[in-house]
Formats: structure tokens, C-alpha cells, sequence
């Protein structure tokens, strides 16, 4: 397992793709930074960017990577080594490569100019995030059998997650206003990753208030050390439910 | 004790039935090729073998265990595939460095192709630029490297130059006559006629007929095994 982790990680550190994704991350964190006195500021507008690229970088890289070492996947089969291991190797390599991006894109900046417990709020999340959308791209991978069809899974999985899903909270809020929406409503942030560590961070920062009641709520539910803990695991379930099905699947695939 | 062991074996990709209720075995020092029109299911019966493929139903024994979905057993075969495709970064030396570190513990290496093939010389190319035939040459000293009981493969020939071609010949029949295993697919009959000692042909999913080499020419008359098999099939 670990040894075909190793391989994918000295394949993908020769790639260029990763190397921009790293450049980008790290202008945008330290113009941004650099551009504001307040670092709080920075932090949300960060925040913003982070949720935006990182999810799409991390789904359709690691599904394309998926596609494009096939063919490997295909000689790895025929050798001793199970299936199993064969997945969670590529998922180890490919985590490893793309998380190493993140940390060293975003956490240079922010340990430079933004140092705080926000801060590595941001990283952390930011990790999780990374992580629980390589392991859709995985899903994505396997459910389907050629390179366009998974990319394209994947860019709909990422439409829904930044933008679909924002739709669906707001008619779900406008057509049962006259309900108390309150618990219904952090349930249904469950399902979102992004929004799961969204709101993870800006709670952190103490701008609820800005968000009406609901933020108020939210501030009690995932501002208090239970309500921490629980998005961390939701976040958690978000990387290991989709690749757990991705290998379900991995096993009875034809090669 | 046959050494691999095929019962009721089927599979089907949608509703096209690929493989139909196929039994036979395969003994050790033996050099089975198996034949058939395109579409026949040769690569799926190899596939599943390989565990490549994972097939609906029927059961598969290597060395009188069960294998399907495991991998262990996988140790024992080397494989040849029809069309080399490795990751194109990486440098000849580097793969044969990471198929060793991935099926180790390994017994005895056998470097006779690489030599034979010269590989040693282009260790330092990359896999993305070598031309077809060179990847054949590196797939057949792959498969050949760790010594294995079973060899399948896949179009062994298809692309190589006559000289490499012949080499790979010998070196197929000196495995036999060290007791291994080796199923060949091919298309090129007189190369059939000049290695194989047995016959599966395989038609529309089915065994159409597994027998000698020798006991084909005896029934049919022909002194060739393209004529008998026309003869056969006609």
C-alpha cells in the first residue's frame, strides 16, 4: 500500500500541474494578506477563494491523475497486491501530493502574516476539505468507466457542492419560513462539505453575529466544543463514506 | 493435481455473454495455446485468471485452492499484456526497480530477456517515448523476471522483430522444459504450430475443442496446423 503511495508521490512531484496549484494558492493567500492591514479580513476573504479552488482543484486533479495511471492500475492488478491495497495506495499518493500543495500553498502565508488560532483553523479545515473531495473524485472514478464521464461527474459534483447546494438551503428556507428551521438547518450543512468548513472557520472569527439568528444558532451549535467535534466528524464521514463506497465498487470492477 | 483448474466459468458484460459455462485445466510443463476468432473471449478468460476480470459465476482453482478475489496466488504468474501501457514518466530501470519492490519477497530474479533484449542500455529512457516494439520487449522481460510457475501471454510476438520474436521462442520453450506453465494467445499460426504442444480453441464463449497438437494433425490428415484447423471448422 504504502509502497505504491510512494511511487504516485514521486510521479505526481514531477508534475507541473501541482506546482502552479501551489504558486496560485500561495499569491492569492499572501496578496491578500498583504493587500489588508486587518487580518481578520484577510482571513474571510481567504476563506472565500479557499472554498472555491481548493474543492476544484483537489476532485478534478485526482480524477484525472485516476484516469490518465490507469493503465497501471491495470498492471498493479495482475501482480500480487490486492485491491484493497491498490486503492488505498493511490488515495494515500494522491492525498499526500495534493494536501502537501495546500499546506505549503496556504500555511506559509498564513503562519508569516496571520498566525492564529483561525489561521490554522483554515489549515485544518482546509486538509479535511481537501481530502473528503479526493475521495469523491475516487467515487466519482470507479462509478464510471472512461476519462470524460468521470471528469464530468466530478465538475458536477463540485457544481453542487459550491453552488447547487446554496440554492436548495435557500428554497428549502423560503418554502417552510413558517417552520422553525433551526435544527433542520445544521443538518442540512451536514450534508455539504464545503459548508461544514465554511462555517467552521467563520465562527472563528466572530462574525456571526453578521448572520442574523441562524448565525446566532449556529454560533451556540458549532461554536461550542460539541458542536466542533461534530463537524469535524462529519467532515471525517465525508472522506471516509466516499472512498469506502469507491472501493466497494474498486473490488468487483472489471479491468 | 492440475496446476490451474477452470470450472463452469461464466461471464457476461452486459447482456453479451462472453464467457459460457467453460471448464478445462491446465498441467505444468505444458505450452497451451489458445485460439479463436476476435470476440471469442481469450482475453476474458485470460483476464479472469488474472483476476482482472471478475467473473459471474464458476469457480477457478490454482494448485487446488479457490482464488477468485484473492491475490496471493498471483505471485506465481507472470503476465504479458497484449498492448504494454505503463505510466509514461517513468524510466525503464525505475520500473523493473518498482515491480521488484512491489512482489518482494521474490525468488531468483531471472535477467536473461532483459540481456537478451539489451534493456540494460535504455534503463534511462522514459516509458512515454520507447516505440511498440520495445514495450513488448519490456512487458516480456517483466513477465519473465520473477520466475514463475505461470506465463500467460497475450500476443507475445505481435510487434517484435524477427530476431527479438525468435529469442522470446526459445526462451518459452526453455521454460517448459523447466516444468512451467504457459499459455500463449496468437494469431500467427505457424508460430502456434512451432511452440504450442496443446490446442484450446474457443468459439462465441465456448470450448469448441482442447486438444494435442499432435492428436489435431493425426485427426485431420494436415501436416499444418492452419490447414487442420480450417479443416476442423469448416
Amino acid at each position: 500500500m504504502l509502497k505504491i503511495a510512494k511511487y504516485i508521490i514521486l510521479d505526481i512531484i514531477r508534475s507541473k500541474v501541482l506546482i502552479a496549484y501551489t504558486v496560485l494558492l500561495s499569491i492569492i493567500c499572501l496578496s491578500i494578506l498583504m493587500a489588508d492591514a486587518d487580518v481578520t479580513k484577510g482571513l474571510v476573504s481567504i476563506t472565500t477563494v479557499v472554498m472555491i479552488i481548493v474543492p476544484l482543484v483537489s476532485i478534478v486533479y485526482a480524477t484525472t491523475y485516476y484516469f490518465n495511471t490507469y493503465e497501471f492500475t491495470e498492471l498493479l492488478v495482475s501482480q500480487p497486491v490486492s485491491r484493497t491495497d491498490i486503492l488505498a495506495g493511490k488515495f494515500i499518493g494522491i492525498g499526500t501530493a495534493i494536501l502537501a500543495a495546500f499546506v505549503i500553498g496556504v500555511g506559509f502565508p498564513v503562519v508569516l502574516f496571520a498566525f492564529s488560532v483561525t489561521g490554522l483553523m483554515l489549515m485544518v479545515t482546509g486538509s479535511l476539505l481537501t481530502l473528503s473531495f479526493i475521495s469523491l473524485a475516487f467515487l466519482a472514478s470507479t462509478v464510471t468507466r472512461d476519462k470524460a464521464k468521470g471528469i464530468g461527474l466530478s465538475l458536477m459534483i463540485w457544481f453542487y457542492c459550491s453552488i447547487i447546494f446554496d440554492g436548495i438551503v435557500l428554497l428549502f428556507l423560503f418554502s417552510f419560513s413558517d417552520y422553525p428551521l433551526e435544527k433542520a438547518l445544521i443538518v442540512l450543512t451536514a450534508l455539504n462539505p464545503i459548508d461544514l468548513a465554511r462555517i467552521l472557520i467563520l465562527l472563528q472569527l466572530d462574525i456571526s453575529a453578521l448572520m442574523g439568528y441562524t448565525g446566532a444558532l449556529y454560533q451556540s451549535f458549532f461554536g461550542s466544543g460539541y458542536g466542533m467535534v461534530f463537524s469535524l466528524l462529519m467532515q471525517l464521514i465525508w472522506i471516509i463514506v466516499p472512498l469506502w463506497l469507491a472501493l466497494r465498487i474498486f473490488k468487483r470492477k472489471d479491468l | 493435481m492440475a496446476l490451474i483448474e477452470i470450472s463452469n466459468l461464466e461471464k457476461s458484460f452486459g447482456k453479451l455473454a462472453v464467457l459460457k459455462r467453460i471448464s478445462c485445466s491446465f498441467e505444468q510443463g505444458c505450452i497451451v495455446s489458445i485460439l479463436g476468432p476476435n470476440a471469442s473471449g481469450k482475453t476474458t478468460l485470460i483476464k479472469s485468471i488474472l483476476g482482472m476480470v471478475i467473473p459471474d459465476s464458476g469457480e477457478i482453482l490454482f494448485r487446488g485452492q479457490p482464488v477468485i478475489n484473492t491475490f496471493a496466488y498471483k505471485k506465481h504468474i507472470g503476465y504479458m499484456p497484449q498492448t504494454g501501457c505503463y505510466p509514461d514518466n517513468i524510466k525503464i530501470g525505475q520500473l523493473f526497480n518498482m515491480m521488484q519492490d512491489i512482489r518482494r519477497p521474490y525468488p531468483d530474479l531471472d535477467t536473461g530477456l532483459i540481456k537478451l533484449f539489451g534493456l540494460e542500455a535504455m534503463y534511462q529512457k522514459r516509458m512515454g517515448v520507447l516505440s511498440g516494439g520495445t514495450r513488448q520487449k519490456v512487458s516480456a522481460a517483466l513477465a519473465f523476471m520473477f520466475n514463475p510457475d505461470v506465463l500467460i501471454l497475450d500476443e507475445p510476438t505481435a510487434g517484435l522483430d524477427p530476431v527479438a520474436a525468435e529469442q522470446l521462442k526459445e526462451k518459452i520453450r526453455e521454460e517448459k522444459s523447466r516444468g512451467k506453465l504457459i499459455l500463449v494467445t496468437s494469431h500467427i499460426m505457424s508460430e502456434v504450430d512451432e511452440i504450442a504442444d496443446t490446442v484450446l480453441y474457443l468459439f462465441e464463449g465456448q470450448i469448441k475443442f482442447y486438444k494435442p497438437l499432435s492428436v489435431l494433425k493425426a485427426e485431420t490428415g494436415e501436416e499444418k496446423l492452419g490447414k487442420a484447423l480450417t479443416k476442423i471448422l469448416k
